[in-house]
């Protein structure tokens, strides 16, 4: 082996040290902005080594058009990810997954027609080739219904059956290219390219903007797998561990948010959530009527509280409210009010996306509580005050077994003296549920946008 | 049948290696306080982008007059960089907000 592939093959060791530690790192937030950096400098050194480091004679045109890829695609990428406002993170990593579900497909376009047809090799372009264009098409089309232009979920007659057949069709389609001869050209190959790409839109498409953040979890673990399979092909160990540990890491995260919402996976893809069933509304009119309260009397009915909790939702998000919450806490504070955050496992669009905002805010750490924890405080608690959040704390999931949301562990606001509803109008939240906490005795609603309601009710108690 | 059990014995040591990094994986992320969660998401998005330098070793490899091939993989280095530079990038924003109170 000559010096510069041995030298190669230190940088994806190195690489491939960093990826591990610099997950590991990301695992507890003092650590966690190293651990990020770690993982780039490993990148830059896979990817610098694999440019400069070989033996082959390459043609100026070749560096030229690599460099301006690079160039380009640097500049592009780090401008977005610098300017998009932190309520717009979870499509962005959608967006960016998408990216790298394509570069995996594009390699085995190009790949196809130089290799040689053995049956691993095989395998392990088609595949690439397949999961790549599904992650690519699927995070598309959950990048646009995260962002609002593709609103509701669409549903063929029978999609699962399609999509089944579907799938069953490409997995057939990949085994007939490698074992039938004849059925290799590359004409085959832009077929399987086209139908997995359907395949990509009809998986995703049906399914609820609520359930997004699973799906995009999901897509993450498949441009991973892709990456492994292209690490396979060339036996680049970079790429394969890379692609392996987003593999394990995208499913267990998965699988996790799947537990936060009390719903196996399999319901998430194939389940009738999100899509406005009969059973979803039908609660809508035997709760007869709403209160309202004005920001006056919220002011002092707070300003003379033991407790408050705030619970947050992607509402507040929007609205670019989290600066306003927190100037509110630090006013009741000061007024000997004990104020804390309560936190669901999925409020926002992603777990932990709530934490991230309020964070941008400097609301305090330990201020913010997590369900298993807060839930047992509610029952002393003068004024819970629901911003922005619907379907975390909808006692529904709790005493409704015809729910589509039956089962989900919330928040038992219900629990509280005062339930304060801070929402923009009485139309459903995200999942399409009507929530009968809005006509619950103790429940009083604050219309109106979150910042301007929050903006007033901070006035009102500095005035007190 | 038999010519996959060859090619899996020929390609035992990557079998091994992968097996082992599955385990390394979920070991590695189970431990992720809630929190975490979505700028682990965001940072396991950005080492997915490592695919990229399966699109440069593709390119260094091309003869210059497959203009096909050139188009596709001038293509894929350029989504496979935004995946990466626009993966790490926002992580670090997504993180930078939980230093400040440490």
């Amino acid at each position: 082996m000559s010096l510069n592939l041995s030298l190669l093959e230190v940088c994806y060791l190195i690489a491939s040290v960093t990826f591990v530690i610099g997950l590991k790192m990301m695992s507890n937030p003092k650590t966690a902005r190293r651990g990020n950096l770690i993982g780039a400098v490993g990148m830059a050194v896979a990817i610098f080594g694999t440019i400069f480091l070989h033996d082959t004679e390459v043609p100026m045109l070749i560096y030229g058009l690599i460099g301006a890829a690079i160039i380009i695609g640097t500049i592009v990428g780090w401008l977005t990810a610098k300017r998009v406002a932190m309520t717009k993170m979870p499509e962005l990593v959608s967006l960016f997954n998408g990216m790298g579900g394509a570069c995996a497909a594009l390699i085995s376009l190009i790949e196809y027609p130089h290799m040689m047809h053995e049956t691993g090799a095989m395998i392990a372009v088609l595949a690439g080739l397949v999961i790549g264009s599904v992650s690519f098409s699927g995070s598309m089309i959950a990048f646009l219904k995260l962002n609002g232009t593709l609103n509701k979920a669409l549903r063929l007659p029978a999609y699962n059956i399609i999509n089944t057949l579907i799938m069953a069709g490409l997995v057939i389609w990949v085994v007939l290219m490698i074992v039938m001869p004849g059925f290799d050209s590359t004409i085959f190959l832009y077929l399987l390219f086209f139908f997995a790409l359907l395949y990509g839109v009809l998986f995703v498409v049906p399914i609820g903007g609520a359930d997004m953040p699973v799906v995009i979890s999901l897509l993450n673990s498949f441009t991973g797998l892709a990456a492994a399979f292209g690490g396979f092909l060339y036996g680049n160990k970079a790429m394969l561990t890379g692609g392996i540990l987003v593999g394990s890491a995208g499913t267990l995260l998965t699988l996790v948010m799947c537990k936060a919402m009390n719903r196996p996976l399999s319901n998430v893809i194939f389940g009738a959530f999100g899509g406005g069933s009969a059973s979803a509304v039908s609660g809508g009119d035997n709760g007869g009527s709403v209160k309202d309260i004005g920001t006056a009397d919220l002011a002092v009915l707070m300003n003379y509280s033991k407790k408050v909790i705030i619970v947050p939702g992607y509402g507040l998000a929007v609205a670019q409210a989290q600066h306003v919450i927190h100037e509110i806490e630090l006013l009741l504070e000061s007024r000997g009010v004990e104020v804390k955050y309560a936190i669901h496992p999925v409020a926002g669009r992603m777990p932990g996306h709530m934490n991230v905002l309020l964070a941008e805010s400097s609301v305090d750490y330990g201020k913010l509580m997590e369900m298993d924890e807060i839930n047992p405080e509610f029952a002393n608690t003068d004024v819970v005050l629901i911003v922005g959040a619907n379907d975390v704390v909808n006692p529904a999931a709790k005493s409704d077994p015809s729910s589509p949301i039956y089962g989900m562990p919330i928040l038992e606001v219900d629990q509280a003296t005062h339930v304060i509803v801070n929402k923009r109008s009485m139309n459903a939240g995200y999942a399409g549920i009507d929530n009968p906490l809005f006509y619950d005795p103790k429940t009083s609603m604050l219309f109106g946008d979150a910042k301007t309601a929050l903006t007033s009710l901070a006035n009102e108690l500095k005035a007190l | 049948m038999e010519q996959i059990l060859f090619y899996l014995n020929d390609h035992m040591d990557m079998i091994y290696f992968i097996v082992l990094s599955v385990f390394v994986g979920i070991e590695v992320i189970g431990k992720v306080p809630t929190v975490l969660h979505t700028p682990l998401m965001s940072g396991a998005n950005a080492i997915h982008g490592v695919v990229i330098v399966g699109a440069i070793y593709v390119m260094l490899h091309l003869k210059t007059d497959d203009y096909a091939g050139l188009v596709l993989g001038f293509l894929a280095v350029l989504l496979g960089t935004l995946n990466v530079v626009g993966g790490f990038v926002v992580t670090d924003r997504m993180l930078e907000m939980f230093k400040k109170k440490n």
